[in-house]
């Protein structure tokens, strides 16, 4: 994909989120978004994905400029797959009702092709057995997983993750990153937002380092984490990396 | 063999989870309706009182019509305030502000005044000023402007406690807001407050013999003047107890029937 952000600038309450974000990148496939808490990353996500308007600066997509008006960005969020950190599933439907809603309500299919090819897709990820299950009935990395089918189903433009296994512990984690890595391996196009460094290294082909709403470092992942620049990613990876 | 003796009479629990063997509660029911049916008979036996059954039941009639006059009231009061809840509760969220704090003032006015006075100021001061003489429909509407406050905040809980994080994965895959409504946060509301709503329409029903007052020939006005016929004050009253709790018992055992059928963690 193609992104373009000139001086993207979010405030919420007077606190600066995005302090002037301005990239350029073509021909990456997946990007993963690191750096500490509150450094900006999830804004940044929350931002591509529709979410969030910035105060100020521009954001361009494969060339065309993120809508600002409330219908064109109900339309531009239909087109992309945002999983979140937990609590992404409706409480109130079964996993199946979870991922048909929006192919039946925001992309016009038939209630019974959207149960067919949803139960397709569940069956493909190994998750056919949990069709008619409330999210309470499954495990912290079912839910994930089946928010990330929930996701893909639309067949979106590109997937956003925003840390999406960091409400898991690390046996549901490693379920729901190798299900990522298997939509990387299939040439789908995605920014995930991330702690897991390994993770981060092993999916993403750039990288972009986010410290007080600025850009610190950006290049190609394995440069970034081989051999950083800034003091501040040094700083950052040697940190996560010591345990 | 102490221990098992021991279930019989109490419940076991863990936190909120409580284990009831259906011998012991049956065990339990018995006995404690056995302790009250002590209680009231003895209280009954003790009273030196020459009652007369006869004299009541020639009036049954009005008993049954007054119970049917109950039973229609606060089925279209119980309708209109939902209508009315709803609506308050909705205007809570208006962008319009004028609005939000009518409805705002609507609810703590009608919460933090007796029904009393509300029954005898809409009576004849507010329906007389606009020529509404029937006192059947002022009864109705009253209830209903009355009942309508406590839905709306209850509604208003249920509605805010569909968590952000659920109306941003709404919007994450594009419902518009009507859409989020309708698929995502209703259904919620309604299996959250169907509970409390089910209390609020009992205490609805009981409320409605307050009519009486403004002469609407209800249940409880009916059984006073039975009494005042008959000076049969116990006979004329205990069955109007009983009609009541026919109507309220039912929607208490329903409570606790959805309260259990819709307890999902979210």
């Amino acid at each position: 994909m193609r992104l373009r952000l000139d001086g993207v600038v979010k405030r919420f309450d007077g606190v600066t989120a995005l302090d002037g974000i301005t990239l350029s990148l073509s021909g990456a496939r997946s990007i993963a978004l690191i750096g500490p808490s509150g450094g900006g990353k999830s804004t940044l996500l929350r931002v591509l994905a529709g979410l969030e308007l910035p105060d100020m600066g521009g954001v361009e997509i494969d060339g065309v400029p993120l809508p600002t008006d409330g219908e064109s960005l109900i339309r531009y969020r239909r087109g992309i797959g945002t999983v979140f950190q937990s609590y992404n599933l409706f409480p109130h439907l079964t996993a199946l009702e979870n991922v048909t809603l929006p192919l039946v309500q925001a992309h016009g299919y038939a209630k019974e092709a959207a149960n067919r090819y949803a139960m397709e897709l569940l069956d493909r990820f190994q998750l056919s057995s949990h069709a008619g299950k409330r999210p309470y009935e499954l495990s912290g990395g079912q839910q994930q997983r089946v928010a990330i089918v929930r996701a893909v189903a639309i067949k979106p433009r590109f997937l956003l993750f925003d840390e999406p296994t960091s409400a898991l512990d690390p046996e549901m984690t490693a379920e729901v990153l190798d299900l990522i890595a298997e939509l990387r391996a299939q040439e789908r196009e995605l920014i995930i937002v991330t702690h897991e460094m390994g993770f981060a290294k092993r999916v993403a082909d750039h990288g972009i380092f986010l410290g007080s709403g600025r850009i610190v470092e950006e290049g190609p992942a394995a440069a970034l984490f081989e051999t950083p620049q800034s003091p501040e990613l040094k700083a950052f990876l040697g940190k996560v990396l010591k345990y | 063999m102490s221990r098992r003796r021991f279930q019989i009479l109490f419940a076991r629990s863990r936190g909120n989870h409580e284990e009831i063997p259906r011998f012991g509660r049956a065990v339990g029911v018995t006995s404690a309706l056995f302790l009250l049916a002590l209680v009231l008979s003895f209280a009954f036996s003790r009273l030196n009182y020459g009652w007369n059954w006869e004299a009541v039941y020639q009036y049954r009639r009005m008993f049954v019509s007054g119970w049917l006059i109950t039973l229609a009231i606060s089925a279209a009061s119980l309708a209109a305030s939902l209508v009315i809840g709803l609506a308050a509760a909705l205007s809570h969220r208006s962008p319009f502000l004028p609005l939000r704090y009518l409805g705002k003032i609507y609810v703590e006015f009608i919460r933090g005044t007796p029904l009393l006075v509300q029954i005898l100021v809409f009576f004849y001061v507010v329906a007389d000023a606009f020529g509404i003489g029937n006192r059947y429909l002022v009864g109705t509407l009253t209830l209903a402007f009355f009942a309508g406050a406590y839905i709306s905040e209850i509604i208003r809980a249920g509605i805010e406690s569909v968590g952000e994080s659920q109306l941003d994965s709404a919007r994450a895959i594009g419902l518009t807001p009507y859409q989020t409504y309708r698929y995502v946060v209703f259904p919620q509301v309604m299996r959250r407050i169907l509970p409390p709503l089910a209390g609020q329409f009992a205490s609805l029903i009981k409320d409605s013999s307050l009519l009486s007052i403004i002469a609407v020939s209800e249940f409880t006005l009916n059984a006073q003047e039975v009494n005042a016929f008959t000076y049969s004050t116990m006979e004329s009253y205990l069955p109007l107890a009983l009609g009541y709790l026919a109507l309220t018992l039912p929607i208490s055992m329903l409570s606790k029937y959805l309260e259990t059928r819709y307890r999902y963690a979210s």
